[in-house]
């Protein structure tokens, strides 16, 4: 392998010159996108982009990063889409991020700003006259009904812009604009300051009317709001994250802070989070364990009878036996959640017809864990048998020919020569099928969405919810989003997850060597 | 050949009669999701062969009106083929890219020598199992600024999912490496000393010795991208730009529980990927137990 490695490009050669080019290009426009980004103000993607960049020229170009050529894309993809997300998340567990708590205090600062009060002075009524795309506006005096202003023509805005008008008795070019048109280009109408040749301004205070209008906030020092009715100052309260007012007011909308552990903390001591977070905690564990000897049992033992000789018609076993892991999940799983129906799923009908009963399978916790495993089961058997026929194949048939001499029962023949030869190369793969289950989303998502609801929570949390799906309902549900909660959450779980995956590695070590 | 035992005529008996019930059990959702896409009405609390079967589901299905026996018409609830078409696009494209990015990392994974391959490979081993789910705020986040920038990364459009789904690529890269050491290193060997660069080592002769499981890598990783439900169903947002995934999600509604016209949405979108897994099941049961992980 030495003389690969040490085979570099040749002088040259044309592709190598094609090659660079691209490279040029790509970091152009790369580095365009990092000035854009360092210009609004986005430092932390900045900087990652300009890492990226040198890195990859680097790589691209430098003899010495040739091996790195073939796995640099693959780590960046690795880098951005996992690692990038993982410190991001830890990051904003540490603040209030939610939906009430939405945009960084700048922005919240330039809500305030916007906001206008009417002030007193005359108001005019106004029509919009279009002529090629562009528009000119008419103004009536509400007093003065002859008085007629008209404004300079303008096209589409993209940002705010001020308007001269000027007095006229004659309408503007163009055709008078229907009501219904004009409430199609409100978007341009509100940007618009018109100024009054006495130097007056006036912006949109209705859909039919221009009024002079003030804005209610002046800056003030340290990001502080001054209200021009009253001289009231509004200051940003940074651990809470609200402007608050003298007397103690807030005033939204919330701006993004930096909290501490608070999040953490409540994960751990509020009795409305952390009552749940137990209990949904221990059913994580309990549904993990238990797909897992599930499926484990079912597809061990399917895989030993499709693998008997004596049985003809294997191969149309195994297809059948297979089907369910050969629909998409998300297919099956809803397919599932219409079966198990209360009222009109089919599971019910039968059950009503042999033995009368009607099972109520979304609203009692019990039988709603024992759909769930039911469903998971049933769905992931087939990857067990699959990775027992691969491991049964291995095992030599002199084995059982010796066994049978001996008299031997199936079971003895299952528990004696089977099992032990086929654990080891097992465990590391079933718990990756436990890592797996841990976080299996989808099922929940889809089949119960946690239903039925734990009494008591403060947060939207559920009998059947596992972590995963209980931090995906906190982050993204429909009552609130609290994405500081959630992350602090996601952290929690990396934590156990990352425990999961080195013990998973050793296994797979000690069971390899 | 075997000893065998003198009950064996029972004991196959037993086996085949425990199978039938058991495949019984198994095909039961199946047969039970065709029958209902057969029913007339949606919430039809019909029998197990439909007394009064009818085609409406299906052609709500397909997007084409159904016009009922008193004239009046019913429109088709959700735009089904494409949420088909746009699971397909996306799917494609991303399966593409990460076919594209794996081979060439586990190539260098296999067979060049670098600093930190094995701490490399290691970190990404445990990285895979933390899923994406958890990092779904960052991931939202992410698309949300780069969106202000490039627009068809931004949220709500099928570029974003298409490259939120390249973070999957560690485990295909794990799959191809096992696969690529079988392969005998003397074959590249003897194509560097005729003064093959590591690239064209790679292009003219491991490539083409690695097509069988490069078919499995592109089958497996469409089949995930396809059902694919958490990240599409927090990036996309507009009902024309959902995916399949996304989308039938929509049918089952407790406010609105079309469980007809689920049924035959259901079947016309399974049974694509369903008939491509079983045609290429040889190929995907070698391709797991030589990997051992499921996606």
């Amino acid at each position: 392998m030495e003389a690969i490695s040490t085979a570099g490009q040749r002088p040259g050669n044309p592709g190598r010159w094609v090659a660079l080019g691209l490279i040029a290009f790509i970091d152009l426009i790369l580095l365009y996108g990092v000035t854009m980004m360092y210009a609004s103000g986005e430092i932390a993607f900045a900087l990652l982009v300009l890492l990226i960049v040198t890195t990859g020229t680097w790589v691209f170009i430098s003899n010495k990063g040739y091996s790195y050529r073939y796995v640099y894309p693959a780590l960046l993809g690795v880098s951005v889409f996992i690692v990038f997300p993982l410190l991001y998340t830890v990051n904003v567990a540490f603040t209030n991020y939610s939906s009430s708590n939405l945009l960084p205090l700048e922005r919240v600062k330039a809500i305030h700003m916007a906001k206008t009060y009417r002030t007193p002075g005359e108001s005019y009524s106004f029509k919009a006259y279009e002529k090629d795309g562009h528009y000119q506006l008419l103004f009536i005096s509400n007093k003065d009904s002859d008085k007629h202003l008209v404004s300079a023509p303008f096209g589409e805005l993209t940002e705010p812009g001020e308007i001269t008008t000027r007095l006229s008795s004659e309408l503007p070019d163009g055709n008078e604009l229907a009501f219904r048109d004009t409430i199609r280009i409100r978007h341009i109408l509100k940007m618009l300051k018109i100024v009054l040749p006495d130097g007056n301004t006036l912006s949109m205070t209705s859909l039919r009317e221009f009024g002079p209008q003030a804005k209610i906030y002046d800056e003030g020092p340290n990001d502080s709001l001054i209200d021009r009715r009253n001289g009231d100052i509004l200051t940003p309260d940074m651990t809470t994250g609200y402007y608050v007012d003298n007397t103690g007011e807030q005033i939204g909308p919330g701006f993004t802070v930096f909290n501490g552990w608070d999040n953490f903390v409540k994960v751990v001591s509020d009795p409305g989070i952390q009552g749940p977070f137990m209990q949904i905690f221990t059913w994580t564990l309990t549904f993990s364990a238990l797909s897992v000897l599930f499926t484990l049992i079912i597809g061990l033992l399917m895989a030993c009878l499709v693998q008997w000789e004596p049985l003809k018609g294997n191969g149309v076993y195994r297809l059948l036996l297979i089907l369910p892991y050969a629909v998409p999940a998300f297919i099956s799983i809803l397919i599932f959640r219409g079966l198990f129906n209360q009222n009109f799923g089919e599971i019910n009908m039968l059950l009503n017809m042999l033995f009368g009963v009607q099972p109520e399978w979304f609203s009692n916790g019990f039988l709603a864990k024992t759909m769930v495993l039911i469903v998971n089961t049933w769905l992931g058997y087939p990857y067990m048998m699959i990775l027992c026929i691969g491991l049964l194949k291995s095992i030599p048939d002199d084995l059982y020919e010796a066994s049978a001499i001996d008299g031997a029962t199936p079971l003895q023949n299952l528990f004696k020569i089977t099992i032990p030869l086929i654990i080891k190369p097992l465990i590391p793969l079933l718990i990756a099928s436990f890592a797996f289950n841990f976080n299996n989303l989808v099922l929940i998502a889809l089949l119960t969405d946690g239903a039925p609801n734990i009494i008591g929570a403060t947060t939207p949390a559920g009998a059947t919810d596992l972590l995963v799906s209980y931090t995906f309902r906190i982050a993204f549900g429909q009552y609130g989003q609290d994405y500081g909660l959630a992350s602090a959450i996601a952290t929690f779980i990396f934590l156990m997850v990352g425990v999961i995956a080195w013990l998973n590695l050793k296994a797979t070590k000690r069971f390899t060597e | 050949m075997i000893v065998q035992p003198r009950n064996l005529k029972y004991r196959v008996w037993a086996a085949r009669i425990f199978m039938i019930l058991f495949l019984c059990l198994i095909m039961f959702p199946f047969l039970m999701i065709i029958s209902v896409s057969l029913r007339s009405g949606n919430f039809a609390t019909g029998d197990l062969v439909p007394t009064n079967p009818s085609l409406e589901h299906w052609y709500l299905a397909f997007g084409i009106p159904w016009e009922n026996a008193d004239g009046s018409v019913i429109q088709p609830p959700f735009p089904v083929m494409l949420w088909l078409w746009n699971s397909i696009k996306v799917s494609f494209v991303s399966t593409i890219l990460i076919l594209l990015l794996s081979t060439t990392g586990a190539y260098a994974f296999a067979r060049l020598r670098f600093k930190f391959k094995e701490h490399m490979l290691t970190a990404m081993m445990i990285l895979q199992m933390f899923p994406a789910v958890l990092a779904l705020v960052a991931i939202y986040s992410l698309f949300d600024k780069l969106g202000n920038y490039i627009p068809w990364l931004g949220l709500d459009s099928l570029g974003s999912v298409t490259v939120a789904y390249l973070g999957g690529l560690a485990l295909h890269i794990w799959l191809i490496k096992g696969y690529f050491e079988t392969i005998d290193q003397s074959l590249e060997e003897a194509a560097a000393i005729d003064g093959a660069t590591p690239w064209q080592a790679f292009r003219y002769v491991l490539l083409p010795l690695s097509v069988p499981i490069l078919a499995v890598v592109f089958i497996l990783a469409f089949i995930t991208s396809v059902a694919e439900y958490p990240v599409a169903s927090v990036l996309l947002q507009s009902m024309d730009n959902l995916t399949l995934a996304v989308g039938s999600r929509q049918y089952l509604n407790p406010q609105n529980y079309l469980w007809g016209d689920f049924a035959a949405a259901a079947v016309l979108s399974g049974l694509p990927i369903s008939i491509i897994f079983l045609l290429c099941q040889r190929w995907i049961v070698g391709g797991l137990t030589a990997g051992g992980v499921k996606g």
